[in-house]
């Protein structure tokens, strides 16, 4: 089994526990550096993409608004792993099997990091198999013992208490949307519903001020969004590094019963845990936890507003909801991971280099039609769901049963709360490995009475 | 009919789980655990099959009694 504990194995000792945040060094060699870069990074080197088969970057702003688009030409066209000389070199599998495959060779992709950016880590930063925020940047045995201290904390019992708490947080941010002139009113169901809903109960598990949710917002910005930029430059990486320091010092002043503090404390191998490594994990926990969700929510929204067919067959036969949560996480899946090659490989042919970049688009495995009946369309009820939203091998989405349910309680309360609504001006999409609509202008034409 | 549950496989998608409470349950750490022994009740079948064919992982199989 995947997530046994392998005894043999001292992880942990190796990171010394550090007194004060070190800010991260950067250069172009691994050598001595936290961040370096492959080949140097010059602004505007690369222009928009015309073709993805070999120069594909899904930081292009018209990558996330098409991907599935460009998904269905990659495959229809004969390339099942794309190429893209940005970032210092990358591939890009498209096929539920290619996926899959990546997946689950932890031994020639490595996890070390997962979001594809300009910098790769370097010697300075947690060294394979731990990596920056454990366990998702882990590979076998560490991301094992990691992954098990975290694991309770997300199981399906302990996340279901939650679902009134949610549903009181829903239906109070549509109270905050004031008064609503059916056919008139224009709301942004991402800025002022979804994008609220996650960050506010991943913060309160992590026992941090919920005045900060702004601030969170920036941090998942800085970190998933701002990928191309030059790494010495990306100060935001530093605020975040900061603050969950300062959070750490703070519960460990003041100890409370909350994420933070269960993490702070916890032993691996009987050692207890490095600031840097506990750091890590609360960082994989607030990052992964916010624009995820909030991006599945607000593509939920942005299907409904376009299919009033989908919404009334919700509102008249609730129990649909079991399929159809399905259906949005595998038609509008919003993670898209990544892994490095950890030694010279031949994919299917490509040759692939160590340090290469991978993409992993679980959302474009979701779309393959060798792998799912009319994969490009929404079945409300579809019966046989094997979807990939939260990934596949021993990765799985940590914090999935929380998603499903924030999901599942968000789209129920908007749903129920305005029987009918439309598009109502242009959707901005993100940009990056996280999909989903960042303004998504809606008019409500109806409010429950 | 009978159910399989490779706990190898399983990676806690707890679809299972949702799918067919009457079949499965999920540990302290979100795995499945198999709640029936030896033969299925004919009432479950339907709700084996739909477990068993959205699992992600492949880790639930089902076989049919030849009679």
């Amino acid at each position: 089994m995947t997530d046994t504990v392998d005894t043999t194995i001292t992880a942990a000792p190796s990171v010394p526990a550090k007194g004060e945040y070190v800010p991260p060094t950067f250069g172009d060699s691994p050598e001595g550096t936290h961040v370096w870069q492959r080949v140097p990074y010059n602004a505007g080197d690369y222009g928009p993409v015309t073709d993805f088969t070999t120069d594909f970057d899904h930081a292009d702003p018209a990558y996330n608004p098409n991907a599935p688009e460009v998904w269905k030409e990659l495959r229809t066209g004969g390339c099942p792993v794309a190429h893209s000389d940005r970032y210092g070199g990358m591939w890009v599998p498209v096929t539920h099997d290619t996926v899959n495959e990546v997946a689950y060779d932890t031994d020639t992709f490595t996890s070390r990091a997962v979001v594809v950016s300009v910098g790769r880590p370097g010697d300075l930063a947690l060294p394979a198999p731990i990596g920056g925020a454990p366990p998702i940047t882990s590979d076998p045995p560490f991301h094992g013992m990691a992954r098990r201290l975290l694991l309770p904390a997300f199981a399906p019992k302990q996340i279901e208490p939650w679902e009134p708490e949610i549903r009181a947080l829903c239906n109070r941010l549509l109270d905050q949307l004031g008064d609503i002139t059916p056919g008139e009113t224009i709301i942004d169901a991402a800025l002022q519903y979804a994008q609220d809903i996650p960050v506010n109960v991943i913060g309160r598990m992590l026992g941090f001020p919920e005045q900060d949710e702004a601030l969170f917002r920036k941090f998942v910005h800085d970190v998933l969004e701002r990928i191309a930029e030059e790494p010495g430059t990306r100060d935001g990486m530093d605020d975040l590094g900061n603050y969950i320091f300062a959070q750490i010092q703070d519960h460990r002043a003041n100890p409370r019963d909350d994420l933070t503090n269960y993490l702070i404390n916890v032993e691996i191998e009987g050692q207890p845990v490095s600031d840097e490594i506990a750091g890590g994990m609360i960082i994989l926990l607030l990052i992964a936890g916010i624009d995820t969700t909030w991006s599945a929510i607000g593509s939920s929204l942005w299907h409904l507003a376009q299919h009033p067919e989908d919404h009334q067959r919700l509102l008249d036969d609730p129990e649909v909801m079991t399929f159809a949560l399905e259906e949005f996480l595998r038609t509008y899946a919003p993670v898209t991971m990544a892994r490095m090659v950890a030694k010279d490989t031949d994919f299917h042919g490509c040759p692939m280099k160590k340090d290469d970049w991978v993409l992993l688009p679980f959302p474009a495995a979701n779309r393959d039609p060798l792998k799912f009946e009319d994969a490009d369309t929404f079945i409300v009820d579809r019966q046989e769901n094997r979807h990939a939203a939260f990934g596949l091998g021993i990765h799985r989405c940590l914090g999935s049963n929380l998603a499903r349910l924030e999901l599942k309680v968000a789209i129920e309360e908007f749903t129920k709360r305005f029987p009918r609504f439309e598009l109502a001006g242009d959707t901005r999409w993100s940009v990056g490995q996280i999909r989903g609509p960042r303004e998504l202008p809606v008019r409500i034409l109806e409010v429950a009475g | 009919m009978r159910v399989h549950l490779d706990s190898e496989k399983c990676q806690g998608h707890n679809r299972c789980y949702a799918l067919a409470p009457e079949l499965f349950d999920v540990d302290d750490f979100g795995q499945a655990v198999l709640l029936v022994e030896g033969e299925v009740p004919d009432e479950l079948h339907a709700k084996a099959r739909l477990a068993a064919s959205n699992c992600p992982e492949y880790a639930i199989k089902i076989t049919e009694n030849d009679s």
